[in-house]
């Protein structure tokens, strides 16, 4: 009777664990939803426009800090020093910070400490190119966040975010991108919202966006008030969002409307 | 009748003061003002009027206004005001792109009562707390984190929402 039993909660089982492996295999990177002539200028590197952005990170990857060293010195020439896949697994927790670090912080330490200039501002343009140029170098390596006991407290924060409703619209960012995905909102197709391929290249503005500045338009288009860059809030959910995006391979610089 | 316009301009749609600190200070301002003009017609347009719903319906009309369908449509299509097409297919051909998250409304008004589509449109998440669709007529007391532009303010005006559902009422 008991093996029955057994048996019988396996059965029932079975197709719960199978439907959330279909789930976490049903994953879509926001190139999916783009018009096939944009998706080829996306992955053509001579035809996508957001590799000006790359190209100026490169040169300064390789331009020298206050005392002469450049980000090459450590990292080697055009990054070959670097571990891709750990480069795909940021945001990672700092010991010393106590805190989760972007790859834009992680930049911006390095450059600080290691090159003695002077910290940019977070999310300014010279950031995002050199994000755009690190996370380039790792394009195709898969999306890999491991959501360790000190950074639990912080994703759990930015689910929390995800799913909170926020001004005169009072909507949520789950609302738009985990039920809708595939809709049109009148002109634009909603996606599911992920991080992989930021910073990326928006035709209608000509710039660069980086993550925290596409949230801060979701925020003003359902009229609420954005967190600050950089604000330990878009933090917690920049790293909520790369987690939930683990498995997508990076695409920077993506292109989008 | 000095205090009053200022009030009006204040909390007017057109103000381009919308700093933070300009903005508190305005509140503060409003809230001094309220105590004297709370009974001013001049702010009517802006003030939020309370309204109740029963059986999935709210029976009198937002404000005591009483709605125009030619007005009605130019808001349902308006980006800054109803944006209704964002979401909903509408027969409304000369504009393209009607969105598809929403259901069509074409026949609307056969299907629900001029009540039943009051609370549909003031807030639809009282019918369906997941739902996506923004209340236009909701309590700005229940909003959290509103950008001070629309602090204190639903979508549209009591007006404007009766204005829209007159035009609801034309989808027969
Ligand atoms: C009213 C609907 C709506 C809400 C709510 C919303 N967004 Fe968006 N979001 C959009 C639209 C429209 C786009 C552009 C089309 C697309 O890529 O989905 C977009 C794009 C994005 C993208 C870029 C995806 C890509 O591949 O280019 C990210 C990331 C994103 N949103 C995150 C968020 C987060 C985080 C929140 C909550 C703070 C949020 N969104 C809330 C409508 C919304
Ligand atoms: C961001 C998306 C969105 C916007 C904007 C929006 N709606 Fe909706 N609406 C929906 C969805 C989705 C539903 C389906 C029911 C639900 O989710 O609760 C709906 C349902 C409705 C219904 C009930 C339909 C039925 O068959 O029961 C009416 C009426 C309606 N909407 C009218 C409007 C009007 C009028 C406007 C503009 C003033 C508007 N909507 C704006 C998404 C939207």
């Amino acid at each position: 009777m008991i093996n029955n039993k057994k048996l019988l909660a396996c059965v029932f089982l079975l197709p719960v664990l199978f439907l959330n492996s279909v789930t976490a295999r049903d994953l879509k990177s926001g190139s999916e939803y783009l018009t096939p002539a944009t998706r080829e200028m996306q992955n053509d590197e001579f035809a996508n426009p957001g590799m000006t952005a790359v190209e100026e990170g490169r040169i300064e990857f390789h331009r020298a800090g206050v005392n002469e060293k450049t980000c090459a010195t450590c990292h080697g020439e055009n990054g070959s020093k670097f571990d891709l896949k750990k480069i795909a697994s940021y945001p990672v927790y700092n010991k010393e910070y106590e805190k989760p670090f972007t790859l834009q912080e992680q930049i911006n330490f390095c450059g600080e400490e290691y090159l003695d200039n002077v910290p940019y501002v977070y999310d300014c343009v010279d950031l995002v190119e050199i994000e755009s140029y690190v996370r380039y170098l790792a394009r195709g390596e898969k999306v890999n966040v491991t959501i360790t006991e000190s950074l639990k407290p912080f994703y759990e924060k930015g689910k929390k975010i995800y799913n909170t409703r926020y001004g005169q619209m009072n909507m949520a960012c789950n609302v738009c991108h985990d039920q809708f995905d595939g809709q049109r909102l009148r002109g634009q197709v909603l996606s599911q919202g992920h991080s992989n391929g930021f910073p990326l290249y928006r035709l209608g503005s000509g710039k660069m966006t980086s993550l925290h500045g596409r949230i801060k338009e979701c925020f003003r288009s359902f009229r609420a008030e954005p967190f600050f860059l950089g604000s330990e809030e878009l933090i917690s959910l920049e790293l909520y969002l790369h987690a939930r995006g683990n498995g997508l391979a990076i695409e920077t610089p993506a292109v989008r409307y | 009748m000095y205090f009053k316009k200022d009030f009006s301009l204040v909390l007017g749609e057109n103000t381009t003061m919308n700093t933070r600190n300009i903005n508190h200070t305005l509140h503060l301002f409003v809230v001094l003002l309220m105590s004297f003009a709370i009974t001013s017609p001049s702010n009517a347009a802006q003030k939020f009027h309370p309204w109740k719903m029963e059986n999935y319906a709210i029976n009198k009309p937002l404000g005591g206004f009483s709605g125009n369908a030619q007005r009605g449509r130019k808001i349902v299509i308006d980006k800054d005001k109803g944006n209704c097409l964002a979401c909903h297919a509408l027969p409304i051909a000369e504009e393209s792109f009607h969105g598809t998250v929403g259901p069509a409304l074409h026949g609307i008004a056969s299907r629900l009562t001029r009540a039943q589509l009051r609370l549909r449109v003031a807030d639809e998440q009282k019918v369906n707390p997941m739902t996506i669709m923004p209340g236009f007529y909701k309590n700005p007391k229940e909003n959290n984190r509103v950008d001070d532009e629309y602090w204190g303010k639903p979508v549209l005006t009591a007006q404007e929402a009766e204005d829209v559902i007159a035009y609801l009422m034309t989808l027969k």
